[in-house]
């Protein structure tokens, strides 16, 4: 009985300080802090709220750059990957699916090698990036569909470049770039 | 592979092995009550808890009471995330208004962050309000470590001590693991992960209007100080349901570093911990040879595996299920670190690994978890395999086995076989009976082989106390809730009881002195011994199984047959 009191008084003061100071005090810190961060990365645009920085959105317009594939639709609650494995036949006809049908929106021959990302899907479903490859290859669809002008052209492959993110301090992950901030970035072009 | 993959896995090796002895000196300062530079911080909020719970510190628990504090402490932690989950709709904090959790998926789940598992059969953002997951599960990723640390130290003083009965204060081991270590480093970490993105926050999720034009929503709620400990805890139970795979539980390439250094870094720690506080730092560091040993062979087996071409789906290195900022070697690098370290967090989904690096994965698990292993857990599983070893030793030359001058007998052997062997039944049991039942065959999601494989790892996952999937598995059922419930309760407790027994047993003998006849349980060929114990005990009892699962998928694979 003296161990089962023990036992309930401990447990309520070690809840009370790992599942009440202790989230109470990173909140405050990190609002004090990281506010940008800590309230999800979100992105305003003529004060309407468009997305978070971190989270893919779902592009199909021909004017946009497009996210990786989402197995769950680009869905947020909740995320979802495929879960195919290796040997799975409904991933072989997704993946053939989506190059052949990413050739097509890109009028790419049949002899461009495709980047890994963009004919798998992400872990999250939200995965932000792209690799810089696969933003290259849709760079004239865009574009194509904005009637670019030359000059215009020429600053939206440099967007591209000023746009991919290499590895974190010099060492950490791979090259990448943000679709929905680039996307951003060629609305205002 | 290339040079960027090759600088950060060294650089990961090498974090790891400069903060491996500052922690483990520290932590070893902590444990044996001595003052540390946290103690005029912490010291007088440590003396307050105990006299409002009414415990004196001072009295010492034989292995007995140890265990009944033990448990009666993790039933507590049960109840309240049982009941938490089925009363949401009632509570507060909840600003989705999730509806109350069913009874068997608030049981699997409360079982499962009790025993460190983090085993998931729900979606967090769906499933479960902030309150849930604060108060329910944050908390039980303290404890639940704090349990492990508790049942590790038990055993440490039950080799160091001569003729005693006490193996320490339950209570104690719990307050100082959870003040001292957990909650500091926990606060660093979460401040850490939030300034890369992770979000931190009360706010009801927001609704945002796309480039586009359609609706997101934007999940939020206070994840970093979840994720901080979920990592440092080896719980690995995700905030959002695709775990650090989701952009706003692992943003950026350095958050993800953070959070693999985290993994392994209180296990490396504790096994440096256990020789200074036996006072042989080689004795620990023979038992981190023998884990990094079988480590960077796992590694580097699921590494090269993950990059041979997949004749199926015409590619090597298949990015399905993986992140772009992570790429393919941290991807597997994080695999195999959170299946050796009984984390179970994941970056990228196992389900999609090829058939050999998921192998990995799984024959990790099933291994015991002793490669670094779960906070304490790691330490305790991998003493049950020293004492297989000496006994094994002892009985190729003839002389009663010892560790650290202590006889290892009749009742050590038998608890030792016990918790190396009964976990690792309620993996093929459970296997068997899952592909037995109708309910257990509907949540196959893959055709061939590797449905097989999914089951296998979820019974290996939940035994092991592990968390990780292959989540194509639909196990939020009744049957999946139930029976890996169960499987994670034996996979804990069958073996945390007789890791006590054991140190009560130790802590009664007398300590006999180093002799020429004593075997050296510190130089390589007590690693080359222990590793090889580990090795075959896994090989015998999973090879066949694993044969029907992963390795015939991947022969299927090279000859490019789908299912």
């Amino acid at each position: 009985m003296k161990l089962l009191i023990q036992a309930l008084r401990l447990f309520l003061i070690l809840t009370l300080l790992t599942g009440v100071v202790y989230p109470a005090v990173v909140t405050m810190a990190a609002q004090l802090f990281f506010s940008y961060q800590a309230n999800g990365s979100l992105v305003m645009k003529n004060g309407k709220l468009v997305g978070s920085e971190l989270l893919a959105q779902k592009f199909q317009g021909e004017g946009y750059f497009w996210s990786r594939s989402s197995a769950a639709d680009f869905a947020t609650v909740p995320s979802g990957a495929s879960n195919l494995g290796p040997t799975s036949a409904a991933l072989k006809e997704a993946v053939l699916k989506r190059a052949e049908a990413f050739r097509k929106a890109n009028h790419l021959s049949q002899g461009v090698a495709l980047p890994s990302d963009i004919v798998f899907a992400s872990g999250s479903g939200l995965d932000p990036h792209i690799s810089p490859e696969a933003a290259r290859l849709q760079a004239d669809r865009v574009a194509k569909a904005r009637k670019l002008s030359e000059g215009k052209r020429q600053m939206l492959y440099k967007l591209i470049d000023q746009y991919t993110e290499a590895p974190q301090f010099g060492v950490l992950g791979d090259p990448r770039v943000n679709v929905f901030r680039l996307n951003l970035a060629v609305d205002s072009l | 592979m290339d040079i960027l993959d090759l600088t950060q896995i060294v650089l990961y090796a090498a974090c790891l092995i400069v903060a491996t002895p500052i922690l483990g000196s520290f932590m070893a300062k902590v444990f044996e009550g001595e003052k540390n530079f946290l103690s005029p911080l912490l010291g007088p909020p440590e003396k307050l808890s105990y006299r409002l719970a009414g415990i004196d510190p001072k009295e010492e628990m034989g292995w007995k009471r140890y265990s009944l504090a033990l448990l009666v402490f993790n039933a507590l932690g049960f109840l309240t995330v049982y009941l938490l989950q089925i009363f949401q709709k009632s509570l507060p904090l909840n600003s989705q208004g999730l509806t109350n959790v069913s009874w068997d998926l608030a049981f699997n789940t409360a079982v499962s962050f009790m025993t460190n598992t983090n085993w998931q059969a729900y979606s967090g953002e769906s499933t479960l309000g902030y309150l849930v997951q604060m108060l329910g599960l944050t908390v039980q990723n303290f404890l639940s470590a704090a349990t492990g640390i508790a049942v590790m130290l038990g055993l440490i003083r039950g080799l160091t001590r001569k003729s005693a009965v006490g193996l320490g204060n339950f209570w104690v081991d719990l307050t100082r693991s959870t003040l001292y270590v957990l909650v500091p480093l926990s606060l660093l970490w979460a401040l850490l992960l939030t300034g890369q993105g992770v979000v931190q926050n009360f706010t009801p999720y927001l609704k945002a209007t796309t480039l586009e034009g359609s609706a997101q929503i934007i999940p939020l709620g206070p994840a970093a100080s979840q994720i901080a400990i979920k990592q440092l805890g080896t719980n690995g139970g995700g905030f959002f349901g695709v775990n650090s795979a989701h952009p706003f539980e692992n943003p950026t390439p350095f958050s993800n570093f953070l959070q693999m250094f985290a993994l392994l870094m209180i296990p490396a720690a504790q096994v440096y911990m256990f020789g200074v506080m036996i006072k042989r730092k080689r004795q620990g560091l023979a038992l981190l040879a023998a884990m990094s040993i079988i480590f960077v062979l796992a590694f580097g087996v699921a590494l090269k595996a993950e990059l041979l071409p997949n004749p199926v789906l015409g590619t090597s290195a298949a990015m399905e299920g993986k992140e772009t900022r992570f790429g393919i070697a941290n991807s597997v690098l994080w695999a195999v670190a959170t299946s050796s370290a009984s984390n179970g967090s994941v970056n990228a989904m196992h389900d999609s690994l090829s058939p050999l690096a998921g192998l990995i994965a799984m024959l990790n698990i099933m291994l015991g978890e002793v490669i670094f292993g779960g906070v304490g857990a790691g330490f305790y599983g991998i003493l049950m395999h020293v004492i297989l070893t000496v006994f094994i030793a002892g009985l190729m030359v003839g002389r009663t086995p010892e560790y650290l001058g202590k006889k290892i007998e009749g009742p050590e052997i038998c608890w030792a076989v016990v918790a190396v062997l009964i976990p690792n039944a309620v993996i093929l049991g459970g296997s068997v009976l899952a592909n037995m039942l109708p309910c257990g065959i509907s949540g196959i999601s893959s055709a061939g082989p590797h449905g097989l494989s999914q089951i296998l790892y979820a019974f290996s996952s939940a035994a092991g106390n592990n968390g990780s999937a292959f989540a194509g598995l639909n196990v939020n059922t009744v049957f999946y809730n139930v029976a890996l419930g169960i499987a994670m309760l034996i996979g804990r407790f069958v073996v945390i009881i007789p890791a006590l027994a054991i140190a009560g047993s130790l802590a009664g003998k007398k300590t006999a002195p180093v002799s020429s006849g004593t075997f050296p349980t510190d130089g390589a060929l007590f690693i080359l011994l222990l590793v090889s114990v580990i090795l075959i005990v896994g090989a015998l009892t999973f090879l066949p199984v694993l044969t029907l699962g992963p390795i015939v998928e991947h022969f299927l694979m090279l000859q490019g047959r789908a299912f």
